[in-house]
């Protein structure tokens, strides 16, 4: 396919893999955050690791989307669709993250609740205009990627004034994230960030300028294909070496520095900070995301059907929470692979392709026994 | 969920909604985030929302990079 296909190339890759292992020759090594999950699944399937020096050490970050999602918000969806009835529309990722009482929304579908796996937020509109005399509630989630296109059904269902859709917003930001990785006392040492893909191509890479100016740190955009991340990498390794700290783009063929500005507008219309917003492995962090504004209440399922968020711990066992903190490796958490797999997961890092649990399981625990 | 491609605007049909074309599937996808798309673009696409527009000339660019070879202690000097 094209645009997919030349940035796997086998060939590209060893000439990347040999200008990184010729270039990253500091003795103090280089500890790397691959902020999204997309890059996580990349750096696992395509064994990236591998082809990278002792030198170099990628360290997973809590970019993907239903990991950093605490147990008490699927609480929430599950409450709605088993205690008010209404038909919860939801992302399939969000299907099998284990919750309270051993549930999962999959498994309160199984007991009768009407829970039903929805593609784009277009079909969640779809399934209120077919069902008028049901409330249908879209549970969102995501960062800056799936914001956007919350926030054009919310406009959509307003136009139309559809009076039984509504939203259980749980929409993060990635900037929010990166402060609270890098401000975390005793928290992971970092000399460097491979900024997202996707979440870059709507916020631009003007808001990572922070983390360089202020922090001290390097980032580097790029895009999702393994080669994006190869050269990322040796773009930071190259800011390291000079003792430079910048943001630099290796995805400009769709990140700029502004970003979707239609896109942001769109947001910025629906929606506002919420005060604080727990997530997991992170904890509480002010301002780190996303609420409906006033004007669109009636398209606030929280409000609508007086559901507070309760916070719950995770099982005892599992390490997600520091995982997501970049403080441990999958393989450190005692049920790995045993008791937690991803056909069976305890903890919401092996729930998606893009959680760090999930990606090592599927194609980086074969490298640890070899 | 954020394991996205490109896909090429095959057609565009109602006032905000295209087909496109993923490795041969023809699929739906809404056009409300993105400005000026005509048929032949490639975007990226998340969600069954086209999120950017691919720029084809940085992508082509970014090919060169890839296949620059390290200046950095080349002893072969192989470009000098
Ligand atoms: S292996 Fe399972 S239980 Fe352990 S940290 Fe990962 S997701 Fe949590």
């Amino acid at each position: 396919m094209k645009y997919v296909d030349e940035f796997r190339d086998g060939e590209l890759a060893r000439n990347i893999a040999a200008n990184i292992a010729r270039e990253a020759t500091a003795a103090s090594g280089y500890r790397l955050m691959e902020f999204c999950g997309g890059h996580t699944h990349a750096l696992s399937r395509y064994g990236i690791a591998d082809l990278l020096p002792a030198s170099v050490r990628m360290i997973h970050g809590p970019g993907c989307p239903v990991c950093v999602l605490p147990i008490g918000r699927v609480d929430q969806a599950i409450r709605l669709a088993r205690e008010h009835g209404v038909i919860l529309c939801t992302y399939a990722d969000t299907m099998r993250v284990p919750c309270s009482d051993n549930l999962t929304l999959m498994r309160a579908k199984s007991g009768g609740a009407d829970v039903r796996m929805i593609y784009s937020t277009q079909d969640a509109l779809k399934i209120a205009r077919d069902n008028p005399d049901r409330q249908v509630v879209f549970f969102a989630i995501g960062f800056e990627t799936t914001t956007p296109p919350t926030a054009v059904a919310v406009k959509q269902a307003a136009a139309e004034g559809l009076k039984n859709f509504s939203v259980l917003c749980n929409h993060v930001l990635t900037p929010a994230a990166m402060h609270a990785i890098l401000s975390a006392e005793g928290g992971v040492a970092l000399d460097g960030f491979v900024g997202p893909a996707h979440v870059s191509t709507v916020i631009g890479s003007k808001p990572y300028e922070v983390f360089a100016d202020d922090y001290g740190k390097p980032v580097v955009i790029a895009g999702f294909e393994p080669l994006d991340v190869m050269q990322a990498i040796l773009m930071l390794i190259r800011q390291i070496n000079d003792g430079r700290a910048a943001v630099e783009n290796e995805f400009t063929r769709a990140v700029t520095r502004e970003g979707n500005l239609k896109a942001q507008a769109l947001v910025e219309e629906v929606f506002e900070l919420r005060e604080v917003f727990e997530w997991r492995g992170l904890g509480s962090i002010p301002h780190s995301a996303l609420k409906l504004r006033p004007e669109f209440a009636e398209f606030d399922a929280e409000l609508k059907f007086s559901i507070n968020y309760v916070t719950v711990r995770d099982h005892k066992a599992c390490e997600c929470a520091a995982i997501l903190r970049g403080e441990k490796r999958p393989q450190e958490c005692k049920i790995f692979g045993t008791v937690c797999t991803p056909d069976n997961p305890v903890g919401s890092c092996m729930v998606s392709s893009e959680g760090a649990c999930a990606a090592h399981y599927s194609y980086g625990r074969f490298r640890d026994a070899a | 969920m954020c394991l996205a491609i490109p896909a090429r605007i095959e057609q565009l049909i109602a006032e905000d909604s295209a087909i496109i074309n993923l490795g041969g599937m023809r699929k739906e996808v809404s056009l409300a985030l993105v400005e000026n798309i005509a048929v032949g673009d490639y975007v990226i696409v998340h969600a069954g929302y086209a999120l950017q527009k691919l720029d084809q000339v940085e992508a082509a660019h970014t090919l060169a990079m890839f296949a620059e070879m390290s200046t950095m202690n080349d002893l072969h000097g192989d470009e000098a």
